[in-house]
């Protein structure tokens, strides 16, 4: 519990739901007839309505972006460093839209929801979805908070990916477009690593087919090593030499299986408390959509053309130490979109955290997001008078 | 507003593309958008500079020049310039050919190590010169590569490149009547454009 909600905090949040009647046509071909998005905002939308930033959250992440939902809360949401009064997404300034993607597990439509044609679970039968999808659904939803145009999309990682899709997408509905340790598509070495955590989850004998709900059980080992491998990449080999070493965790070697290392004791921890918390199909679902996500793919693998369409203005950061997604992967778009002749700025922010350094207030990375979105917050304010 | 700022907007023409290598605070891009309707973008790898870009509103891009330009096809931009930064890149020749291949046209600006200043400083004291405008030592300087105006002029002969203007100024930018009779005893900064 925080002794007292920060100052620079949004404070106490309530998720909002919108339930959507219209069918999605998603891009596998099938369709959800109707479904749900949880979402949360802070700040105030101005009379112009053109202050509106939508954040797009990674794999694991959801609409509780920043703030508390009780004052029981051990800790704010999940990017509360960056969203809040003064901080560089200000919600003094912004009015700031978070989601929970659909095929997630925390109020969106997805495996844990039931299906209203079947009054059942979804699970492994819920649509496999893509950033594509996520957009769309994303453009209902602004349909929904009556915003025609967001001032910027902005989101890290598998968020910057939707970013990069809204630019191509919905050219006229985004001023400013955010990618942050993100990539224009995963490498053959990414995918492999999806495809280990995915065989974790699928080979554990509680996952019936997915259809552990059924079964009254859950495929927690599988996900908990899942998640494990996916710890191991977001860190980079110096943070956790920093944070670990070859500390033993109770003083000398055991000569067995056991925990002797602490990184061991960290890495089982967290899988253990992501498979109490993420839904195995969510989990499968949201690794293949970073799979698939491919925007060059359609225009014979020409990023830039690809790109052609965007309005928007670009910032992109990478992280010198984040392998998972490294700065090459960054230039990659950069390239691209100096190749298509948009508005591009791109910083390499020195920080030894590894792809998690997207989610920390590091003082370069914060003070280039504060300064970039303070002047787009005197456009749209200027844009409103 | 620096006046070789002043010069070099006059070479460029409205609308175009252009590129700034180590284009510092962004200042020239700033103005030249103004003045020009540039779009532009910089290229830059000092922290504190590229914050100041993005606080300006200016594209930059932090990019270390002596990696290169691979990432810039071929007469993508109508103008690249580069303002004192020839003397600090590790292949001054390198980067001209690039800056020539990627652009249409270039301009440069840079110090004259042939000014008089530094011939007596040199020829009397018999050290590497130091001054206001040069306030570095030799082991910590970012310039490693120093040319005179005469030097600068063979490499462009030896390479083929036509010289459409050439400024001789001083420290303020300003010319004189001196630097025009002999501009590599009395120049201070030369600013060239040039294309293939």
């Amino acid at each position: 519990m925080p002794v007292s909600i920060p100052a620079d905090s949004v404070g106490l949040v309530e998720p909002q739901v919108a339930h959507f009647q219209q069918p999605l046509k998603l891009l596998s071909g099938r369709s959800l007839p109707e479904f749900t998005l949880v979402y949360e905002t802070y700040g105030e939308l101005n009379a112009a309505r053109s202050n509106a930033i939508l954040i797009c959250h990674a794999l694991s992440g959801h609409h509780h972006a920043a703030g508390y939902h009780s004052i029981e809360d051990k800790k704010p949401g999940w990017w509360d460093s960056a969203i809040g009064p003064g901080k560089p997404i200000d919600t003094n300034r912004f009015f700031v839209v978070s989601l929970n993607n659909l095929g997630g597990c925390h109020g969106s439509s997805g495996p844990t929801s039931i299906d209203p044609a079947s009054g059942h679970h979804y699970g492994p039968d819920f649509p496999m979805v893509t950033v594509h999808d996520w957009v769309n659904s994303q453009a209902l939803l602004a349909d929904h908070l009556n915003i025609s145009q967001w001032a910027a999309v902005v989101g890290g990682s598998l968020g910057g990916m939707q970013a990069l899709q809204w630019s191509i997408a919905y050219p006229e509905r985004l001023r400013y477009a955010l990618v942050i340790a993100s990539a224009p598509r995963l490498s053959a070495q990414n995918i492999a690593f999806n495809e280990v955590a995915r065989q974790a989850i699928m080979s554990d004998e509680e996952f019936h087919q997915g259809r552990y709900q059924k079964h009254n059980t859950l495929p927690r080992r599988g996900l908990k090593l899942a998640r494990m491998i996916g710890h191991i990449t977001y860190l980079s080999d110096d943070s956790m030499r920093e944070k670990f070493g070859r500390e033993l965790r109770s003083g000398k070697l055991k000569f067995g299986y056991e925990v002797d290392f602490e990184v061991e004791s960290y890495l089982r921890y967290q899988g253990q408390t992501f498979s109490e918390a993420f839904d195995a199909n969510s989990y499968l679902l949201m690794t293949k959509a970073l799979d698939y996500f491919d925007p060059a793919r359609e225009q014979g693998d020409d990023l830039a053309a690809a790109l052609k369409p965007a309005l928007c203005k670009f910032l992109l950061i990478s992280f010198t130490t984040d392998w998972r997604f490294a700065p090459e992967r960054s230039r990659e778009i950069v390239t691209a979109l100096l190749e298509a002749r948009k508005d591009v700025s791109y910083l390499e922010v020195d920080a030894p955290q590894g792809h998690d350094a997207f989610l920390m207030p590091i003082p370069r990375y914060m003070e280039a997001l504060a300064a970039y979105l303070s002047r787009v917050a005197n456009e749209v304010s200027t844009d409103a008078q | 507003m620096r006046s070789d700022f002043e010069c070099i907007q006059r070479w460029i023409k409205p609308n175009s593309r252009v590129l700034d290598l180590g284009c510092g605070d962004g200042t020239l891009l700033e103005y030249l958008s103004q003045t020009r309707s540039v779009q532009g973008y910089g290229l830059e790898i000092n922290p504190h500079n590229i914050a100041q870009c993005v606080e300006r509103g200016v594209n930059v891009v932090e990019q270390d020049l002596d990696k290169g330009l691979n990432n810039f096809s071929d007469r993508s931009f109508d103008t690249v310039v580069m303002t004192q930064a020839l003397q600090a890149v590790h292949y001054p020749d390198l980067i001209l050919d690039e800056m020539l291949r990627v652009g249409r046209e270039c301009i440069v600006t840079f110090p004259n190590f042939g000014h008089w200043r530094c011939r007596a400083y040199l020829g009397w004291r018999g050290r590497m010169p130091v001054s206001k405008f040069m306030p570095y030592t030799w082991y910590n300087t970012p310039n490693i590569h120093f040319c005179t105006f005469k030097d600068f002029e063979a490499l462009c002969f030896q390479k083929n490149l036509h010289i459409l203007d050439r400024l001789v100024v001083d420290q303020t930018h300003q010319g004189h009547w001196l630097s025009k009779l002999s501009p590599n005893l009395f120049g201070e900064i030369a600013i060239y454009h040039l294309t293939r």
